[in-house]
């Protein structure tokens, strides 16, 4: 780690049995089920309510003003479902196709509400040729919109998907994705929104039999972007892999929070997510939620964060929480830091002749490689490590 | 030829309470193609001159003076003196994860050159020296000091020297926590920068053993945070016999 190993300001790790509990409770489809929250839940207490502009309790869904294209490819069907009268049964039938339960407000809201969905179906067996693209153009961030996402992955299938957030909206979204039996595929989901944004984002991924599953998000831009995934398996030998990379700037509040429910046994996952921030009040927030079910035998689970603040002034929270409910496991950890950069670094570097600019970028770009190196979908890697030299430019660096 | 002046040297470091003082005035002169080995009992504030010389912000010089072939040492920032041609190798080098060995030599080697060295000519550079200090291929990959034992630290510290080629190099306890074969790999890693660059070398050391292999021109006993003494390479010798007593009694840090 490239930085002085504090304590996280969120406190230290929770391994307790509030997990399955209190911070995700069973759902339910009716809105009349979840009250407006008032911000003191322990799902919502990071999130800074007055910046939300309504979305987290009534906030009027109006038509949608976000621009919205996709790449084409064999194998993969993408379209809009819901605007006639004969899809009404199908866009009904995508809500919660992936067994994704909304327990808040806002979740009910979208899925009850949404006049469409945007379906990408990747049929059996494809093996899809380049990465399917998907970009959101907002346009407008005083209009506040619900979107919903089903990215349904055929068994056997083989493909990487790309969803590309830019512009200025408000916006609640769910995205489900479901990776049919014995799939490889990759989602990547990329928040570099213009300054005004404010985008909540629920993600949820059901992982089938055998299948592998690479879920990336990649946070930038935005006002406030806060962005959950929660993750189940459909049958055993699933593999998840969640990653994270977030560069906050000065007044933003990027958060990032999982929650991987090992429902069967012999699954894995992975989670690693890296953040950087700088500059006055630049505010991350990332909760690590793992719950590990009686019936999950042969389970194996790590997660890691780690923060590095660039500048004074910034403050990142780090919660991971470990729930274990059977003994009968391959192995379960977890890791969190929040440091400092670390001048010792720089002395090193510079005792070289490395310039000052230089050396931070070195030690930024090293500290970010790790994520880097796992994203697999180049030109995500690439589209990555451009916004860190252009976060990097911001300070100077 | 380049000559490093030390001219009655105090420094401080900066500490949670009042600064405290460290050096309290050194006297050193060292030039091309010289050795001068720093001896002195822990704590008497050789590394202390040693990061002082580097810039290393902790270290606070109160007064005294620096300078590099006439140039003012204390007014360059740490990557300008060794851009000058000051170089330190550290005791404790520092571990910098996500970077890689191979990146680092590089951005090292343009920074201190002035321009990126030809791609062939430096691989091969890198390769022979690295093959010199007996440090394996793979390193080259690995982030830089992350993991290293200490010996893998020290002989990439000794790398990092022959490919910079200062025109002054402090080798800060380079010899500590070394078996006897890395000792004299190390050694002569010294001894060929040296040979190949004229360069001079402060060796600072706690022990005499390193100078079985480097042969010292002059050897220069510290305590208390100046040189007590300064003698021919038979001063080691007694230092070998009697120990630094004759030098601490008395003395207080
Ligand atoms: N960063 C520091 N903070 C506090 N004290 C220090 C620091 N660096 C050195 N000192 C003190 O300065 C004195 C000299 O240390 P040092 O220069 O490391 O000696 P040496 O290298 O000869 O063993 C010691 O008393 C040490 O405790
Ligand atoms: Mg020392």
């Amino acid at each position: 780690m490239t930085v002085t190993e504090a304590p996280n300001v969120a406190g230290a790790v929770e391994t307790n049995a509030r997990v399955a509990t209190v911070l995700h409770p069973k759902g339910s489809y009716e809105v009349a089920d979840h009250p407006v929250p008032t911000g003191k839940e322990e799902v919502w207490r990071f999130t800074p309510f007055r910046r939300l502009r309504g979305l987290q309790a009534d906030a009027e869904f109006q038509p949608s003003a976000i621009e919205c294209e996709w790449t084409s490819h064999e194998g993969v069907s993408i379209r809009s479902v819901g605007g006639t009268s004969e899809e009404a049964d199908e866009l009904r039938s995508l809500r919660g196709a992936s067994g994704f339960l909304p327990n808040d407000r806002v979740t009910a809201r979208i899925l009850d509400e949404v006049p469409s969905s945007l379906l990408v179906d990747v049929a059996e067996n494809a093996e899809v040729d380049g990465t399917v693209v998907v970009t959101l153009s907002g346009t407008d961030a005083d209009v506040t919109e619900a979107g919903h996402i089903v990215l349904r992955f055929g068994a056997n299938s083989r493909a990487d998907v790309v969803l590309n957030h830019q512009g200025s909206t408000t916006i609640a979204q769910v995205v489900e994705v479901i990776a049919g039996d014995g799939s490889a595929v990759s989602v990547t989901t990329v928040q570099d929104w213009a300054d005004d944004t404010v985008h909540l984002g629920f993600h949820h991924v059901s992982v089938g039999r055998d299948a592998k599953v690479k879920h990336t998000a990649l946070t930038f831009g935005g006002d406030l972007v806060r962005i959950s995934t929660s993750v189940d398996y459909a049958g055993p030998g699933g593999d998840a892999e969640l990653l994270g990379l977030y560069y906050a700037d000065a007044g933003q509040h990027l958060e990032h929070r999982i929650f991987v429910d090992h429902d069967a046994p012999h699954c894995k996952s992975n989670a690693l997510f890296k953040g950087a921030l700088q500059g006055k009040s630049a505010r991350t927030v990332w909760i690590g939620d793992v719950l590990i079910r009686e019936s999950a035998e042969g389970t194996q689970t790590y997660e890691m964060n780690r923060n590095l603040l660039l500048t004074p002034g910034s403050r990142a929270d780090s919660v991971p929480n470990l729930e274990i409910e059977t003994g009968e496991i391959v192995g379960a950890g977890h890791a969190s830091a929040t440091g400092r950069f670390d001048d010792e670094q720089l002395f090193y570097l510079m005792s070289r002749g490395i310039p000052s600019d230089v050396a931070r970028r070195l030690v930024v770009r090293g500290f970010f490689g790790e994520v880097l190196l796992r994203l697999g979908v180049p030109s995500v890697v690439e589209r990555a490590s451009e916004t860190i030299e252009r976060e990097l430019a911001i300070t100077g660096y | 030829m380049a000559t490093l002046e030390i001219r009655d040297l105090h420094v401080s470091v900066l500490t949670d309470e009042a600064p405290k003082e460290i050096l309290r005035g050194v006297d050193l002169t060292v030039s091309s193609g010289e050795t001068h080995a720093i001896m002195g009992p822990n704590g008497s504030g050789k590394s202390t001159l040693a990061y002082s010389l580097a810039g290393h912000p902790k270290y606070q010089v109160t007064s005294g003076t620096v300078s590099l072939d006439g140039e003012d040492v204390l007014a360059m920032t740490v990557d300008q003196r060794a851009r000058a041609g000051l170089f330190l190798a550290m005791q404790y080098p520092v571990e910098i994860p996500g970077v890689s060995m191979t990146n680092f030599l590089r951005t090292a080697a343009t920074a201190v050159r002035g321009e990126a060295p030809p791609i062939r000519k430096w691989v091969k550079e890198v390769k022979e020296a690295m093959a010199g200090l007996e440090i394996e291929p793979e390193f080259a990959e690995r982030s830089v000091n992350e993991g290293f034992s200490g010996g893998e630290k020290k002989r990439h510290e000794i790398l990092q020297l022959e490919l910079l080629k200062p025109k002054i190099a402090v080798l800060d306890e380079t010899d500590s926590g070394l078996d006897i074969d890395a000792l004299r790999v190390v050694s002569e890693g010294v001894n060929t920068y040296q040979a190949n660059n004229n360069g001079g070398v402060l060796l600072i050391t706690h022990y005499t053993r390193i100078l079985r292999y480097i042969k010292p021109d002059a050897v220069h006993v510290f305590s208390a945070g100046r040189v007590v003494e300064s003698g021919g390479a038979e001063l080691a010798d007694e230092l070998e016999t009697n120990g630094y007593v004759r030098f601490t009694s008395g003395a207080t840090v």
